[in-house]
C-alpha cells in the first residue's frame, strides 16, 4: 500500500490499558478498529468516560497502544508527529504568552523563522476574528475567544490530521453553535482529516461525514453511520431538517443503549 | 410607555458622577483614617516604651529607649561606627546576603527544575535531599567560619544553604505541577523536550519560584547576619555582636532597625520585579 492511497488514520485492534494509582489495571480502549479517510470528518460519540479521549491520544502519539497498531498516513505512529493538530477539551493556551505569541508557538517550535511565524499567526488570528486582540493575554479573553486562539494555534501548523477532544463542551450553547460553524468553515479551507470526539450527538451529526458510536467503556466501535446531509452546512439550520432528525433517531437507538449501561454501572458504584 | 419610566434613567444618569465622586471621597477618607491610626499606633507604642523606660518601670539598661536608639543611629550615620562608616557595614552585609541569595536561588532553581523534570534523578536524590533539609542548617554557620575564615565567604556559604532549600522545593513542586494539558499541547505543536522545559515548565513554575524568593531573601539576610555574629571583620552582624559585648542595648536595637529597613527595601524591589514579570496573570489572583 503506498502512502498516498492509504487512509489518513487507521487503528487496527488497538487496546490501551492504564495502571491505576491503586495498582489495578484499567482498560480504556479495547480492540478498536477505526479508519478515517483523507479529508473525512469523523465524529466519535459515546457515553461519558468511555475512553473516547484515549483514542485521540493514541492517534496523536502522546500515548502508545498496549496492543494493536495505529497508522497515520500508512505509517505506524511513534511519538508525536508533525502531521497532527490537537484541540483539547480544557484550555491549553499558554497563559504567559500573548494571543499572537500563542499562535506563533507552533511554527516557532517547528523552526519557522520569527517574521514568517508572525505573519502566519496574524493571518490565522484575522481568520478567526481576533486580529484586534493580538496583544492580549488569554485571561483577558472570554472562553469562546480562547477557543478561537486554540483553533488558530492548531490550524497555523497546517495539520493533515485534526484531533478534537470535546473542544466546545465548556462553551455556552450559542457560542458553541457559532464555533461549530466556524470550525466547518476553517476545515473546508484545509480539507484536513478530522476526528472529533464528543458526547453530544446533535453536534456530531451536524459536523461529521461519519458518526462512530462507541460502546460503554472499555471503548470499542459499536456501529458506524454515514451522514448524508449536504455541505456546506449551517449547524443551527441543519438541526431542523427532517433528514437530520431521522438520522438522530437512528443513531440514538444505538447510542442510548450504551448510555444506559454506563448509567446503570454508575448507579451500581454509588450503591 | 409613560414619561416617568423614560425620565427615571435620565435622573439616574445625572446623579451618577455625583455618586462616583462621593464614593471616591469615601475611599480617600478611609485611606487617610487608616494611615492616621497606623501612625498613632506607632507613636503610642514608642511613646509608651520611652515613658516606661524613663520612669524606670522597665530597666533602661536592658531595654533601652527609642530616643537612645535614634541617637545611636544618628551617631553611626554622622560619625561612623567603631568598625568604620555605617554605609560600609550595611554594604558588607548586603553584599554577602545578595551573593548568597543569588547563588542559592540559581542552584535551587536549576536543581529543582532538573529533579522535577527527570524522575530518575528525583528518585535517586530524593532521600538525601530530605535528610539534608532536616538538618537545622543554621548550625553550619560556625563550621563555615572554620572552613572559610572571617571574610565574606563563610557568610555567603551560610546564606546559600539557608536560601537553597526553600527555593529548591518550590521549583521542584512547580515543575511537578505543570498543567499536563499545556505540556501535551506544546508537544503536539512540535516542541522538543528542551523547549517544553524552557518554554512551558519554567514559565509555569515561576509563580512557585517567586513565592519562595520573598521568603528566601529574608533567609539570606539571616545567614549573613548569623555568620557575622559568629565571627567577622565587618558587617551589621558584627555591630550587633560588638554592641552586645559592650552592653550597649541601644546599639543592638539600632542594628535591628537598620536591618529591617534594608529588608523592606529589598522586598519592595522584588515585588516591583514580580509585577513586571507577571503581567500575564489576572489581576487580583494572589499577587
Amino acid at each position: 500500500m503506498s502512502a498516498d492511497t492509504s487512509p489518513a488514520i487507521e487503528l487496527r485492534g488497538a487496546s490501551k490499558t492504564f495502571r491505576t494509582p491503586s495498582g489495578g489495571l484499567h482498560t480504556a480502549v479495547r480492540d478498536l478498529d477505526l479508519t478515517v479517510g483523507r479529508g473525512e470528518f469523523v465524529a466519535v460519540v459515546g457515553p461519558t468516560g468511555c475512553g473516547k479521549s484515549t483514542t485521540l491520544t493514541l492517534v496523536s502519539g502522546l500515548e502508545e497502544p498496549t496492543e494493536g497498531e495505529v497508522l497515520v498516513a500508512g505509517e505506524p505512529v511513534h511519538g508525536v508527529g508533525d502531521k497532527v493538530g490537537f484541540v483539547f477539551q480544557q484550555d491549553a493556551t499558554f497563559p504567559w504568552r500573548t494571543v499572537l505569541s500563542n499562535v506563533m508557538a507552533g511554527p516557532r517550535f517547528r523552526g519557522v523563522p520569527k517574521a514568517e511565524a508572525k505573519r502566519r499567526a496574524s493571518e490565522w488570528l484575522a481568520r478567526v476574528g481576533l486580529a484586534a486582540f493580538e496583544d492580549r493575554y488569554p485571561h483577558q479573553l472570554s472562553g469562546g475567544q480562547r477557543k478561537r486562539v486554540a483553533l488558530a494555534a492548531t490550524f497555523v501548523n497546517d495539520p493533515e490530521i485534526l484531533l478534537m477532544d470535546e473542544p466546545f463542551s465548556a462553551l455556552d450553547v450559542q457560542t458553541r453553535a457559532l464555533m461549530s460553524d466556524e470550525l466547518l468553515d476553517l476545515w473546508e479551507g484545509t480539507r484536513a482529516s478530522v476526528v472529533f470526539v464528543t458526547h453530544d450527538l446533535e453536534e456530531s451529526i451536524a459536523l461529521a461525514d461519519k458518526v462512530v458510536v462507541m460502546t460503554a467503556g472499555p471503548a470499542t466501535v459499536k456501529e458506524t453511520f454515514t451522514i448524508d446531509l449536504p455541505r456546506p452546512r449551517k449547524v443551527e439550520a441543519v438541526r431542523l431538517e427532517p433528514r437530520f432528525i431521522e438520522i438522530y433517531r437512528e443513531i440514538w437507538e444505538s447510542l442510548g443503549e450504551e448510555v444506559r449501561i454506563t448509567r446503570e454501572r454508575g448507579a451500581a458504584h454509588v450503591a | 410607555m409613560s414619561p416617568e419610566v423614560i425620565g427615571a434613567p435620565v435622573v439616574e444618569r445625572a446623579k451618577a458622577p455625583d455618586r462616583t465622586q462621593s464614593r471616591a471621597r469615601a475611599a480617600r477618607r478611609r485611606k487617610v483614617l487608616i494611615n492616621a491610626v497606623r501612625v498613632l499606633l506607632l507613636v503610642g507604642v514608642l511613646g509608651l516604651w520611652e515613658a516606661l523606660s524613663r520612669a524606670k518601670v522597665i530597666d533602661p539598661f536592658n531595654f533601652s529607649m527609642p530616643t537612645q536608639i535614634w541617637d545611636q543611629i544618628y551617631t553611626w550615620v554622622t560619625h561612623g561606627t567603631a568598625l568604620g562608616s555605617l554605609g560600609e557595614q550595611i554594604w558588607y552585609t548586603l553584599y554577602e546576603a545578595l551573593l548568597g541569595w543569588v547563588l542559592g536561588v540559581v542552584t535551587g532553581v536549576i536543581l529543582g527544575i532538573a529533579l522535577g523534570r527527570i524522575t530518575l534523578l528525583a528518585d535517586v536524590l530524593g532521600p538525601y535531599i530530605k535528610v539534608l533539609n532536616s538538618i537545622p542548617r543554621i548550625v553550619l554557620a560556625p563550621i563555615f567560619v572554620i572552613w572559610f575564615g572571617l571574610g565574606p565567604a563563610s557568610k555567603v556559604a551560610s546564606a546559600v544553604v539557608l536560601v537553597f532549600f526553600p527555593v529548591f522545593f518550590n521549583a521542584f513542586q512547580g515543575a511537578r505541577e505543570v498543567d499536563r494539558n499545556l505540556v501535551s499541547n506544546a508537544r503536539i505543536l512540535g516542541a522538543s523536550d528542551r523547549r517544553v522545559t524552557l518554554q512551558v515548565v519554567i514559565p509555569s513554575a515561576t509563580s512557585w519560584i517567586f513565592t519562595s524568593l520573598h521568603v528566601s531573601f529574608g533567609f539570606a539576610l539571616i545567614g549573613a547576619i548569623v555568620g557575622e555574629y559568629i565571627g567577622a571583620t565587618k558587617g551589621i552582624g558584627l555591630l550587633v555582636a560588638q554592641s552586645q559585648g559592650t552592653f550597649n542595648a541601644a546599639g543592638v536595637y539600632a542594628a535591628m532597625v537598620i536591618l529591617a529597613v534594608v529588608a523592606l527595601l529589598a522586598e519592595g524591589l522584588l515585588t516591583f520585579a514580580e509585577r513586571r514579570i507577571f503581567r500575564w496573570k489576572p489581576a487580583g489572583s494572589e499577587h
